[in-house]
């Protein structure tokens, strides 16, 4: 009996070897652990034993179930896996086709420049104040000290609609406006964005529409020097830690003094390129101290209250950041051009 | 503004300074110094040369065989082909291995069998722009005064061996458009004098009464006129220095005496004007302003039509200039005259540029009384220019000056504290600094416990207030000293307000649903001003427009928009998706601003999606469109309070627009280009949007509250229902919502068929209602409840039947 259940269990694990799915494994399985199995039918003959070998038979009878159990359980875990396998393997793709596209716009250049340009006055606890492009002669030049028949409004041709009313030269109306809203009470703390309109040519350079961004600063001792700390943060957040800035004394009718505010080359690191045309300078804003007349108009008392502001054109630093040579390109909405700037 | 490094040192010391150096100061210091203009294009070896003899070349017609002493042991031979060279002149010449401008190298030269040791220069030669070189020299060479001494540096004596700044004047700084005004300010950089021209003037027994009278009848357009009677003068050439210095300054010289008017010009920053007076046909000057319809012919023989807005120089009858402009032909000093009457005044400036605007006529004269110049130095100036006539025309200075001076000039006095200029400008500059800087700029004052009293002399007619005395002081302490601070004072965070943060996430919603942000012109034209718009009004005209296209205010966002997507097309982008905010402009009236309102519009044309490998490609339809919008709505938490109604508006497609409401009130519209629109655009099939932006984001919406997530399963019921096909399904998808009650959790479509399976004139519409009890499991037998009343609603209202 003894031998015969070792042959049963050879033979039992040469088949399990031999099974290659999961069918052919099963059959093993009925064949020998099944009810009309060989082991069974060992199990019914032991009646046939004597009182001490029973035990002794009955416990090798387990042995060998237990040693077929296991390696039909290894060999149903092997076929599994090699089945899961097949089917993944007749799953496969060419995983260098392309992906599905996700259709995506993206912001103009020029807003890019602003949004970024505000969010970092933002972040010095400046707000955004806003005012109509079609604006009154007085906003747009009485207010900022631009009396009628003043030689400066040569500076700036302007598309009039009537005597009184034209399409704003510069976002300052608005600076005008605020102040005048706060009734001769500071701080006043604003960023201006927004288009203007002069009467230019469209070329590679000018054009009849573009926009700015003004800063306004009013409160007491408001000081020249924090003027240049705050554009040389603005520089340096803008263009670069490393970007350095100088004033150049200059004129306008609004501020006094006036200056016009270089940034070191970004390019070049200031030695000199043709970016800043070998100067290691690009000249980037107009600024100054907000001109007594102006703050006397608005309601401030110009004796208690200062005030700084200054002024920039978005075009100018798009161009300069991406490279753009002609202006005309902001407005053509060409898409060739516009999607160029859709990533970070 | 030109200046001479040469004439310059006229006036200012400039040892140890290169023109570069002053250059790279005066900017420094506030004037902007365009460009330093080398005179020398190259030049190298021209001398002064003495034509001892000149006969006709034996060979050709054309040229000249001259001999001349160019202060060497030998005279020279040159061949000259210039048409005036003469025996007896002085002129510049090119000696064998000069050079002249494009490295040409001059060598001994044989022409036509005659042998030429050098070339006898024009000034064109010489590199100086045509327009400036005297005219009677334009076609040859330039002829030297008789006492050039031979062997000398013809560039020296012509001033080509000088450098010229470009002063880039802000309009603040009229002071620097003269030679003495630029004195003072380089002076006052480099902490040197400035020494005026000494005026050596000698009047004869004469009285300047005897000659002539002056009255002016518009005091306050010409609150001072001066003026000089010079007898005997010669018409001639003014010495060569006068010459060159005026050729330096881009002036082209005429002769003494016109010559001598311009140098003042330039030297006092004062016009003056030469009168030839016997042509003046009276012996009264009356100052006026001119009658409507009156003509002068001014000097460029131009005759122009005055009016009572221009002031005239008149011989008591008709003009003889128009005053601070031009000077009239009537009375044009030429090469006969023999009395000038030299005219010094004070125009005021608002006069002189109505004239200028007026007549298009801009002059140097005109460039100075525009910008105002320093009445102080009026009567220096004529005084300067008679004693300059005498000496280089011969000319007499008749005793006196006749004058109408009715100026009222007070000096400008200003007083700050040495406080008040650290305090505004945060540094910590010394007294002893702000002494020197004041000092320098030759301002007299005096000082009292740190109050500076200042009296602003008349040539800095821009520094009248406090701000001006700082500015002064900042910038020639140097800007590059001046600290950087923050300010001090409460920090308060900055913030978008909700309507610019709002205004944000719809341009980032829409560039992640695919379009690109657009940015077009607001100017348009009439045509194209009021098409689409929401809401029109009389359009907004410019009263100058630049070109018709540019004319007037927009009233929709759309014609550009299309425009763009045209453009895109014809460059062979066919499919294009931009959107726009931007503000449209419509008029209340005529002394009001216009009513700015801001406005989203849109266009979609050409393929949406296409990922060809896997088989799909859609083009753009009315649907994608309004799916953008709808979740623009959904983004405003608008989507249950916007309506699309079936539309007709003039422009687009009339089966295929909807107007879209917000609260029951129209705020835009969607829709496809009408055929006809299509092809004047030159597109293909295209869809707009426009809409009243501000209203969509000034809409109150309810701040985001949590509600509990779905703990029961819901059930989902479909129905086909057949209706007539003129009824629209959001009306069912309205009715079927009412009667589905608070269980309706929604209602979606999932079909539409209309075809042969249906009768004629009927469609089917499916929907899938789901519905939902959030307390309970719902019961199939309270849903199908629910769900009849649905069904017995649509029969009702829209005669709708269920589909077998
Ligand atoms: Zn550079």
């Amino acid at each position: 009996m003894k031998e015969r259940l070792q042959q049963l269990q050879q033979e039992a694990l040469e088949k399990i070897e031999q099974a290659n799915d999961l069918k052919a494994l099963n059959d093993v399985r009925v064949a020998y652990l099944g009810k009309k199995g060989p082991i069974t039918e060992v199990l019914r003959g032991m009646g046939a034993l004597s009182p001490e070998e029973r035990p002794v038979m009955g416990a090798l009878v387990n042995e060998v179930r237990e040693v077929i159990q296991t390696a039909l359980e290894a060999k149903q875990a092997t076929l599994e896996q090699a089945e899961v396998e097949k089917k993944l393997a007749s799953e496969a793709i060419d995983v260098t086709l392309p992906g599905r596209p996700v259709k995506r716009g993206n912001h103009h250049p020029l807003t890019r420049v602003i949004e970024e340009i505000e969010d970092l006055f933002i972040g010095m606890g400046y707000t955004i104040a806003e005012g109509p492009e079609v604006e009154k002669d007085y906003y747009n030049f009485e207010a900022l000290n631009l009396p009628k028949g003043h030689p400066a409004r040569d500076m700036q041709d302007s598309f009039y609609i009537t005597e009184e009313i034209l399409l704003r030269t510069h976002t300052s109306p608005v600076q005008a406006r605020t102040m005048e809203k706060h009734q001769g009470r500071g701080p006043v703390k604003i960023i201006c964005p927004g288009k203007v309109y002069r009467r230019d040519n469209d070329d590679a350079t000018h054009s009849h529409q573009f926009t700015q961004i003004e800063g306004l600063v009013v409160d007491e001792n408001i000081r020249m020097s924090d003027l240049k700390g705050t554009l040389r943060e603005f520089a340096r957040k803008m263009f670069g830690e490393d970007r350095d800035i100088r004033f150049r004394p200059s004129f306008f009718p609004f501020t006094e003094p006036s200056v016009e505010v270089d940034v070191s080359c970004a390019n070049c690191g200031g030695h000199g390129c043709s970016v800043c045309k070998g100067t290691g300078w690009i000249e980037i804003l107009g600024a100054g101290m907000v001109h007594p007349n102006v703050l006397e108009m608005a309601g401030f008392d110009s004796k208690k209250y200062t005030g700084f502001a200054f002024g920039m054109g978005p075009e100018r630093i798009a161009m300069l950041k991406y490279g753009i040579d002609d202006i005309r390109h902001f407005y053509q909405n060409d898409v060739r051009f516009l999607q160029q700037f859709n990533r970070v | 503004m030109f200046v001479s490094y040469k004439w310059l040192q006229q006036y200012v010391d400039l040892t140890g300074i290169t023109a570069n150096q002053l250059a790279d100061r005066i900017t420094k210091a506030g004037i902007e110094v365009e460009s330093v203009e080398v005179r020398n294009k190259g030049v190298q070896g021209v001398v002064i040369g003495h034509v001892l003899e000149r006969e006709q070349h034996p060979n050709a017609d054309k040229l000249s065989k001259c001999l001349v002493d160019i202060g060497e042991e030998n005279p020279v031979q040159i061949i000259c082909g210039a048409p005036n060279v003469a025996k007896g002149q002085k002129v510049a010449v090119a000696k064998v291995g000069a050079v002249l401008p494009g490295n040409f190298k001059i060598k001994r030269a044989k022409l036509r069998g005659e042998e030429s040791n050098g070339m006898i220069c024009s000034l064109q030669e010489l590199g100086v722009e045509s327009k400036i070189v005297p005219k009677e020299y334009a076609d040859g060479i330039f002829v030297f005064p008789n006492d050039a001494p031979v062997g000398a540096d013809a560039l020296e004596l012509l001033y080509l061996d000088d450098e010229v700044l470009e002063l880039s004047l802000t309009p603040n700084r009229a002071d620097c458009l003269s030679m003495i005004g630029v004195a003072y300010e380089v002076a006052a950089i480099l902490g040197r004098s400035v020494k005026l021209p000494a005026i050596e003037l000698k009047e004869n027994d004469e009285n300047v009464h005897d000659y002539i009278s002056v009255r002016v009848d518009a005091q306050e357009d010409n609150p001072l006129y001066a003026g000089r009677i010079v007898k005997n003068v010669k018409i001639g050439p003014s010495p060569l220095w006068m010459q060159a210095r005026l050729m330096a300054a881009g002036i082209r010289p005429h002769n003494n005496v016109v010559d001598i008017t311009n140098y003042i010009l330039l030297e006092y920053g004062q016009p003056l004007h030469a009168f030839d007076y016997d042509r003046l046909g009276s012996k009264e000057i009356v100052v006026r302003r001119a009658k409507n319809g009156e003509t002068i012919v001014t000097l460029d023989d131009v005759e122009r039509t005055l009016t009572e807005n221009h002031l005239v120089i008149t011989n008591g009858k008709e003009p003889v200039a128009l005053a601070g402009v031009m000077g009239g032909a009537n009375s044009e000093v030429k090469n006969d005259t023999t009395t000038v009457f030299i005219e010094s005044a004070y125009f005021a400036s608002s006069v002189v540029r109505q004239a200028v605007k007026d007549h298009g006529l801009r002059s140097e004269s005109s460039t100075r009384f525009e910008k105002g110049i320093d009445p102080a130095r009026t009567k220096e100036a004529l005084d300067r220019a008679a004693a300059l006539m005498a000496e280089y025309a011969g000319g007499e200075v008749v005793g006196g000056v006749v004058e109408v001076n009715t100026l009222q000039q007070k000096d400008v006095v200003v007083a700050i504290t040495l406080d008040r200029i650290n305090n505004v400008l945060g540094t910590t500059i010394t007294k002893e600094e702000v002494v020197n800087i004041l000092t320098n700029l030759q301002f007299a004052f005096t000082e009292h416990d740190g109050t500076f009293t200042i009296t602003v002399p008349s040539r800095r007619a821009d520094i009248t207030i406090e701000e001006d005395i700082i500015e002064e002081v900042a910038r020639l302490y140097g800007y590059d000293h001046l600290p950087a601070t923050l300010p001090i004072g409460e920090a308060k965070p900055g913030k978008l307000t909700p309507y610019q943060a709002k205004r944000r996430h719809v341009r980032r919603y829409l560039e992640d649903a695919g379009l690109f942000q657009a940015i077009t012109y607001s100017l348009t034209n009439e045509a194209k001003a009021m098409m689409f718009a929401l809401e029109t009004a009389e359009p907004i005209r410019l009263a100058l427009p630049m070109s018709e296209e540019r004319s007037v205010l927009r009233q929709s966002l759309v014609p550009h928009l299309l425009e763009a997507a045209s453009y895109n097309r014809a460059r062979q982008v066919e499919n294009v998706a931009l959107y726009e905010i931007g503000s449209v402009y419509l008029a209340t009236n005529e002394h009001e601003l216009p009513n700015e309102k801001e406005r989203l519009a849109g266009v979609l044309t050409g393929v949406w999606h296409a990922h060809l490998w896997q088989g799909e490609k859609k083009a753009v339809d009315f649907y994608v469109a309004k799916g953008i919008l709808d979740g623009l709505f959904a983004l405003l938490g608008l989507e249950n309070r916007v309506e699309y109604k079936q539309a007709k508006r003039e422009h687009l497609h009339p089966g295929r627009t909807a107007e879209i409401l917000l609260d029951h009130k129209t705020i835009g519209f969607v829709g496809q280009l009408h055929p006809v629109v299509q092809k004047e655009f030159d597109l293909k099939e295209t869809y707009v949007f426009e809409l009243d932006i501000e209203a969509l984001l000034k809409a109150e919406v309810d701040d985001i509250r949590y509600t509990a997530i779905p703990r029961f399963p819901s059930i989902t019921r479909d129905i086909a229902l057949v209706v007539d096909e003129h009824i629209v399904a959001g009306e069912l998808q309205k009715a079927i919502i009412e009667a589905g009650g608070e269980l309706l959790k929604d209602v979606s479509i999932f079909d539409v068929y209309k075809g042969d399976r249906l009768p004629e004139g009927k469609k089917s519409i499916a929907f899938a209602l789901r519905y939902y009890d959030p307390s309970r499991t719902l019961t199939d037998e309270k849903v199908t409840n629910v769900h009849e009343q649905v069904i017995k609603a649509v029969e009702q209202q829209f005669g709708a039947t269920l589909r077998g």
